[in-house]
């Protein structure tokens, strides 16, 4: 009966927890939003206290499209929780985040791309991999950034992904934000730590954006940082080396001075190298204590041995932060204290043990104070670990005792003081103390055996006493090793052991064995008979240890038949002189990890762990880091310009070794990517001019900075939109001689740099470069519209115009203002009465597409009209174009909503290309829908002509009666779009559309289904 | 980097966990139980343990552990300073951090966990940047909200997260404009026996309250700025300004925050504010001791020291105490053995004195060593290390803020132990300056 009992009790609990979840299920389902966001909140709770509510899987799901963005973000929390065990329900919801990724808003589309990436579901790898992509190159940094961390995500999730992933990596490796910076260089290091090749270009760029970096960011790069500078600088550890003179040191110096002391110079640090060490400095002053621990060990691992001083003072800084912080530091510096205990030794008082202290902070004090020892502060040091060794806490009073011995070994001036000390620790009252004592009385006798034989007297007078085994056990040892000295106690010692012996703790019964041997060996007269007795207890003891050790004892001390040669070694045996015990530091070898990390702090290596490699013996090619690409621009200019500025030929070349680089410490933060440029010149020459000693190598330096800045903007434009630009501008007939010039400069460098990112192969990567041939160029070859619609649109009625009318068309023409740009043609028509002047596209465009303008139409006589064409890139969307068609007088808001079969360039492929090129797309790339016909569509020629005036796609041949194929890729992204109809019989077949782009592909089919169904 | 949160109260209880990659199952906490079982006090658990497969970096605040889990190599300070910062985050949002606060909050807890970490990396920190995305909780707001179903989770990015001021939020607008400083000083302190100084140190920070519309440029200097010995800065400050000119140049976060801690060393010459006369002894027989303890004003620079009390912690063989106070009160509680003398204020004229005979449990040996004292104490009126701000100068707007400076300076960690075998004093002492002149002259003379 009772287990009925207890099947009822476990029923109903059942029944009530499905009843309180349907309770939810039901809030869940009902209409009204505040219900549902009630219910998700309960189910967040539920989850929070690490309860099930996987069962309402479906129910939540649901809502995961809500308007409401509180009740959507629960539904996301949900879901990123339990998505791993309910995989295919978590499918229904990615088209949901494939839409968001689209949004305008910014903040949705990072958060749907957070989501989309925490569903741990291997199916939508390809999925995830895509949206990263596509984010990688989305305007918004906050965008990219959450790219960068999907990036792990989608690492972790699926590690085949890793070669694609890396490219992602290099792309946003470039990227300039300081928002992004952090979470790549992440990336980076868990994706791919060892390419370090691809920091190389990076590196100053890092180096100089670190200050401005949230804090977080600034510890990852700093540590990724101190890695690469150990791959790629040399060591500026060289004994007597002199240190270049752009240390900190030598910049106050007066010229004077400097040539009044001649020197030879063996190592010259690289600029590159200084420039790491002077941009990390300010942040030793970050409020983050993680940061300035990663700033320290940064100095630590990299600055010349006299700079690290530097870093003393903010450490220190740290132990007034929380506790926890201060184990970490502490356990830093103890290691850094052996090194070098020079530059903690004036900050001695800030290790002093207070008695509030946790024990494992007292304990690493009590260490760091042990290794600043020496003969000046001993004194002090002995006066203060005096008051420890009362202390209440008995683990730390042993441990000071430790401390002291360390001391004593260490400065031989106070060994003596010390032992005395410790011997009258031997008539301390508590136990724990006295056995600490002796022990450690023990390593120090045998540091100097001669004179001590009082103390060993001592001490076997207290054996009675003492209890503690390993204590014991010392002593018994001490006895044992130094008998000659002791002969008249020793015997006496060993004959209470004797009783004793079945009772001792097995530490203790082996030194017996031993202190028993080494008896018999110099004093068998009186002791012969004892050592028989004990050896023969140990024969039969239960520890497999003392029974063989006494069989061996047993075997070398006593001469028989047996036993050989060995038996006349054994007095050298047992009692050849010991070398004494090294009194070391626990951290003694903690050098070996790179501090502040989590291997340092356990002491053995965590997993992931990136060792610090040693300095290579010569040093790397150290132009790897030169952003050359931009520079022989400058050069060529700086030429043409003539003679006069051929000393700027000079600055734009950085002379390696030579100037100290760059800027970025002028300030510690900037206060916009605008005002950069600017404030930087103004602070930054006033703090140079200041240094008399290096105005002419500090200008060069400046300059150099500033050709770097402008470099980067340079490249930032021609990175964005490139031959469309150029070619647009020299459209307009610049008179401006330089300008002109300028842009044709730029115009040569897009080429090549378009063409560097249409192959994009990493050149070591043969294999990738093979498959992207194979992926890019044989399919994609755009072929001329096979149908070009004549239908325009509206863009603005006269009326609202105010005479202005305006209709656009499109002539699916390959754009030629930018290869990602869908061309547009506007028709303008004045129908007012006067003329109108001055008709252009607007500056400003609020939905955020790239829009090429047309030049401006300088007058519009009445009854004219004008056709113009423009390129908008719409970023494979269908979402409108917005922007203001403005007159002399007005500005008028148009938009222009593309149908999504003007999003498409049409390709020609051969049949065999398309069915490989279709296999690739499988999964969930592929979307197919049942199509209805018209009658009059099911002849081949008009089936055709249906659907290319729908899309602009290209007709694959095809040898198959009832199957028809198109091919076209998406204007923006390149992506292939392959449509396939497959006619079962005369009125209704299959429709398939196979793209990476799933929006787009699922709207054209829509739209295709649409078509053919109409007559 | 950080895969998991758990957090556990002082009965042992995963109240709260938190996954930000795939689910950590809660027994990785049996690991953490069974350092705590042997660390005995919670002080005492070791902040990072290895747990198998895992490692769990810890913190302990307000009686709740934060037990994250880490799977793979990480900086440890990283974690732990993440993991301070949830706590104070918490205390912004619900007033305090425990576990009331935490369990009625889940929601919102929740959703900042949600946006403070992605994959484990920390994503928006920044008060004002959460702020805007997670509103914090109002009675009247959720009212509103369960009636209307509209919520508090913020639907546009907030503008800091992109600019490169990330503490300050774009378009702040008050009627009152107005930026407040509090100078608060603590001072550390080490004496011996004899109450001689044995180190001494002051610890102080600016707290600032600034209410600002737009965006204000701040500039704010010192009159003895050569006095701080070591500095650290929120990220609004320039750092070379500071170098080059010793001034503090900012734009400042809206609303409350810390602008700089620093450092002022024993070389300068700490004036310790009190002395400290003391004697207790035990006798060798007859299971009783001594104590006599005089405290009084030194280099108090005319001002009052308040609010000062003694704390000695007796040796447990200290079972009661008998003594006469010329001044304040004093209790012993026989069960934690301290021992409290509250003062009260110190006068020139009248030094207090504590006196009398303690009790000692019978045939026990006397105590080897002579209790430590702890002291604390408030002076009004007074920054201890003399720090004065000369101006505040605002540029970028056009208005004209309310400004004022107050200093508080308090002691910390006052600690005092004696070395070789007596006494330990700890002092914790307060002391705090807040001279209605000195305001003044900040509104009126140095600041315009």
């Amino acid at each position: 009966s009772s287990g009925s009992s207890v099947n009822i009790h476990a029923s109903y609990l059942l029944m009530s927890v499905l009843h309180r979840n349907e309770d939810l299920r039901e809030m869940l389902e009902s209409t009204k939003e505040s219900l549902k966001l009630e219910a998700m909140k309960r189910i967040v709770g539920l989850i929070a206290r690490g309860k099930n509510a996987s069962e309402l899987f479906p129910a939540v799901v649901k809502n995961v499209a809500s308007k409401n963005i509180e009740l959507k973000k629960l539904v996301y929390v949900y879901l990123v929780r339990y998505a791993e065990e309910q995989q295919d329900l978590a499918l229904l919801s990615i088209s949901t985040f494939q839409r968001a990724l689209k949004d305008p808003n910014q903040l949705i589309r990072a958060s749907a791309l957070r989501v989309l990436s925490s569903i741990r579901v291997p199916i939508i790898v390809p999925i995830m991999m895509l949206a990263i992509k596509e984010a990688a190159t989305d305007l918004s940094p906050y965008v990219r950034k959450t790219a960068a961390h999907a990036i792990q995500k989608l690492y972790s999730l699926d590690a085949d992904q890793k070669e694609q992933l890396i490219e992602v990596i290099e792309k946003l490796l470039k990227d300039k934000s300081t928002l992004v910076a952090g979470s790549v260089v992440m990336a980076f290091e868990e994706v791919c730590p060892d390419r370090i090749d691809l920091i190389h270009k990076n590196y100053r760029k890092l180096c100089n954006l670190l200050v401005d970096v949230e804090e977080w960011g600034q510890v990852v790069i700093i540590s990724m940082l101190t890695r690469y500078a150990r791959t790629q600088f040399i060591s500026p550890w060289k004994e007597d080396g002199i240190f270049d003179e752009n240390s900190e040191q030598a910049f106050y110096e007066s010229d004077e001075e400097k040539l009044g002391t001649p020197q030879s110079k063996p190592y010259i640090m690289d600029p590159d190298h200084r420039l790491l060490l002077r941009n990390t400095k300010p942040l030793l002053q970050s409020r983050n204590t993680a940061v300035v621990m990663s700033v320290a060990q940064l100095y630590w691992h990299l600055a010349p041995k006299q700079e690290v001083g530097v870093i003393t003072k903010s450490l220190v800084r740290l132990l007034r932060s929380h506790r926890e912080v201060q184990y970490i530091v502490l356990q830093n510096i103890a290691t850094m204290s052996i090194q070098q205990k020079g530059i903690f030794e004036p900050f001695m008082k800030s290790f002093y043990v207070r008695s509030t202290d946790p024990t494992h902070i007292k304990t690493l004090k009590l260490e760091i104070l042990t290794n600043l020892a020496n003969e000046a502060n001993i004194s002090t040091i002995l006066r203060e670990f005096q008051t420890y060794v009362k202390s209440q806490d008995k683990a730390f009073a042993a441990a000071t005792i430790q401390a002291i011995g360390r001391c004593a070994t260490n400065i031989t001036d106070v060994t003596d003081t010390c032992l005395n000390g410790l011997v009258l620790l031997l008539s301390n009252r508590d136990e724990t103390v006295v056995a600490e004592s002796v022990v450690v009385i023990k390593k120090l006798l045998q540091t100097q055996p001669t004179q001590h034989s009082e103390i060993i007297k001592h001490m076997a007078k207290l054996f009675d006493n003492i209890t503690v085994p390993m204590a014991r056990a010392s002593i018994l040892w001490l006895i044992g090793e130094y008998c000659e000295r002791v002969p008249k106690i020793a015997p006496d010692v060993l004959r209470k052991m004797a009783k004793t012996f079945t009772v001792e703790e097995d530490i203790v019964k082996l030194q017996t064995v031993n202190l028993a041997a080494k008896l018999y060996l110099t004093n068998s007269k009186q002791t012969k008979l004892l050592t028989q007795y004990i050896l023969n207890l140990g024969k039969y003891d239960q520890s497999y240890d003392i029974r063989d050790r006494t069989r061996f004892i047993r075997q070398l001390i006593v001469p028989n038949e047996k036993s050989g040669a060995l038996s006349k070694y054994a007095r050298r045996i047992l009692l050849a002189s010991k070398p004494a015990p090294m009194l070391e530091s626990t951290f003694k070898d903690r050098d070996r990890f790179q501090l502040g990390t989590l291997s340092h702090t356990i002491n053995s290596k965590a997993t992931g762990y990136l060792e610090l490699s040693d300095w290579p013996t010569a040093a790397p090619d150290s132009s790897v880091r030169n952003v050359e690409v931009m520079e022989p621009v400058k050069k060529e200019i700086s030429w043409t310009f003539g003679a006069a500025s051929e000393c700027h030929v000079k600055e734009w070349v950085p002379s390696m070794g030579k100037t100290k680089p760059l800027k970025s410490d002028d300030k510690f933060y900037s206060d916009s990517g605008e005002e950069e440029g600017a404030g930087e010149e103004g602070t930054g020459s006033s703090s140079e001019d200041s240094s008399s000693s290096s105005s002419s190598s500090s200008s060069n330096e400046e300059s150099d900075s500033e050709s770097e800045d402008k470099n980067s903007k340079h490249s930032e434009e021609t990175d964005s939109s490139q031959s469309d630009k150029s070619s647009g501008h020299s459209d307009k007939k610049k008179a401006d001689k330089k300008k002109r010039l300028q842009l044709k400069k730029k115009a040569k460098k897009a080429a090549p740099k378009e063409r560097y990112q249409m192959h994009r192969p990493p050149t070591h990567h043969p294999l990738t470069q093979e498959l992207w041939n194979l992926r890019t160029f044989t399919p994609k070859m755009v072929s001329s519209p096979v149908f070009v619609p004549m239908s325009s649109h509206e863009l603005l009625h006269r009326m609202t115009g105010k005479g202005l009318a305006a209709q656009y068309h499109f002539p699916r023409q390959p754009c030629i203002y930018g290869n990602k740009m869908v061309s547009v043609q506007l028709t303008l028509t004045n129908s007012s009465d006067h003329t109108l002047e001055d008709i252009s596209i607007g500056e400003k465009t609020s939905s955020g597409q790239n829009i090429h303008r047309f030049s401006s139409i300088e007058r519009l006589e009445p009854g004219a009209s004008v056709t113009v064409s423009m390129g908008i890139d719409f970023n494979d969307s269908t979402q409108a174009a917005n922007f203001q068609l403005c007159t002399k007088e007005d500005q008028f808001s148009v938009s222009i909503q593309p149908v999504v079969g003007e999003l498409f360039l049409p390709v020609t492929m051969t049949e065999q290309d398309f069915r490989k090129e279709q296999g690739k797309l499988q999964g969930m790339n592929e979307t197919s829908a049942t199509i209805t016909m018209a009658p009059e569509n099911t002849s081949n020629q008009a089936l055709s002509k249906k659907m290319v005036s729908v899309a602009n796609m290209g007709v694959v041949p095809t040898g198959e009666d009832s199957l028809y194929r198109f091919a076209a890729k998406s204007v923006s992204s390149g992506d292939l779009v392959l449509v396939s109809v497959d006619l079962t019989d005369s009125s209704s077949g299959r429709l398939t559309i196979n793209t990476e782009k799933t929006v787009i592909g699922s709207m054209l089919l829509r739209d295709l289904k649409t078509a053919l169904a109409q007559p | 980097m950080i895969h998991s949160l758990f957090l556990i109260n002082s009965s042992s209880d995963i109240f709260l966990e938190k996954h930000w990659k795939s689910v950590i199952s809660r027994s990785v906490c049996d690991y953490f139980f069974e350092v705590q079982e042997k660390a005995g006090e919670a002080e005492n658990v070791p902040p990072v343990i290895h747990a198998g497969h895992h490692y769990l970096i810890n913190i302990y605040r307000e009686k709740i552990f934060f037990v994250s889990v880490i799977q793979s190599e990480v900086p440890p300070l990283f974690v732990i300073e993440f993991l301070h910062h949830v706590a104070e985050t918490f205390q912004d949002y619900f007033g305090e951090c425990s576990e009331s606060a935490i369990k009625d909050n889940v929601v919102i807890v929740y959703e900042l966990l949600e946006e403070m970490l992605d994959n484990g990396f920390p994503l928006a920190t920044e008060s004002n940047i959460l702020k805007e995305l997670i509103k914090p909780p109002n009675i009247l707001r959720s009212v509103v909200n369960s009636i209307t179903g509209s919520c508090n989770v913020g639907e546009t990015l907030p503008t800091g997260q992109l600019s490169t001021i990330p503490w300050r939020r774009a378009g702040v607008k008050y009627t009152n404009n107005e930026a407040y400083f509090d100078v608060v000083e603590e001072i550390d302190a080490i004496l011996d026996k004899t109450g001689s100084v044995v180190f001494a140190e002051i610890q102080g920070v600016i707290d600032a309250c600034v209410n600002l519309t737009g965006m204000p440029d701040l500039t704010l200097s010192f009159m003895n700025p050569r006095l701080l010995d070591d500095v650290s800065f929120h990220p609004c400050v320039r750092f070379k300004r500071w170098e080059s000119e010793r001034v503090l140049s900012f734009i400042p976060p809206d609303g409350n925050f810390r602008l700089l801690s620093y450092h002022v060393s024993a070389q300068n010459l700490v004036a310790i504010p009190i002395y400290v006369k003391q004697n207790i002894s035990f006798f060798e027989t007859g299971s009783s001791g001594r104590l006599d303890i005089t405290v009084g004003p030194k280099q108090t620079m005319g001002k009052t020291v308040e609010a000062v009390f003694v704390t000695i912690n007796m040796p447990k063989v200290v079972l009661s105490a008998n003594l006469t106070a010329t001044q304040g009160n004093y209790t012993y509680n026989p069960v934690t053995k301290t021992l409290v003398w509250d003062i009260g204020k110190l006068s020139q004229q009248k030094l207090p004195n504590l006196k009398g005979s303690l009790t000692l449990q019978c045939g026990a040996p006397k105590p080897e060593e002579s209790p430590s004292l702890n002291i604390d104490l408030k002076i009004q009126q007074l920054a201890i290390s003399g720090l004065k701000v000369n101006r505040l100068d605002m540029y970028g707007e056009k208005y004209k803020p309310f400004k004022g400076v107050k200093y508080v300076s308090k002691a910390g960690k006052f600690q005092g132990k004696g070395l070789l075998e007596v006494c330990s004093v700890h002092f914790h002492g307060q002391v705090i300056a807040n001279t209605s002149a000195q305001i003044s002259h900040c509104h009126h003379g140095a600041f315009h």
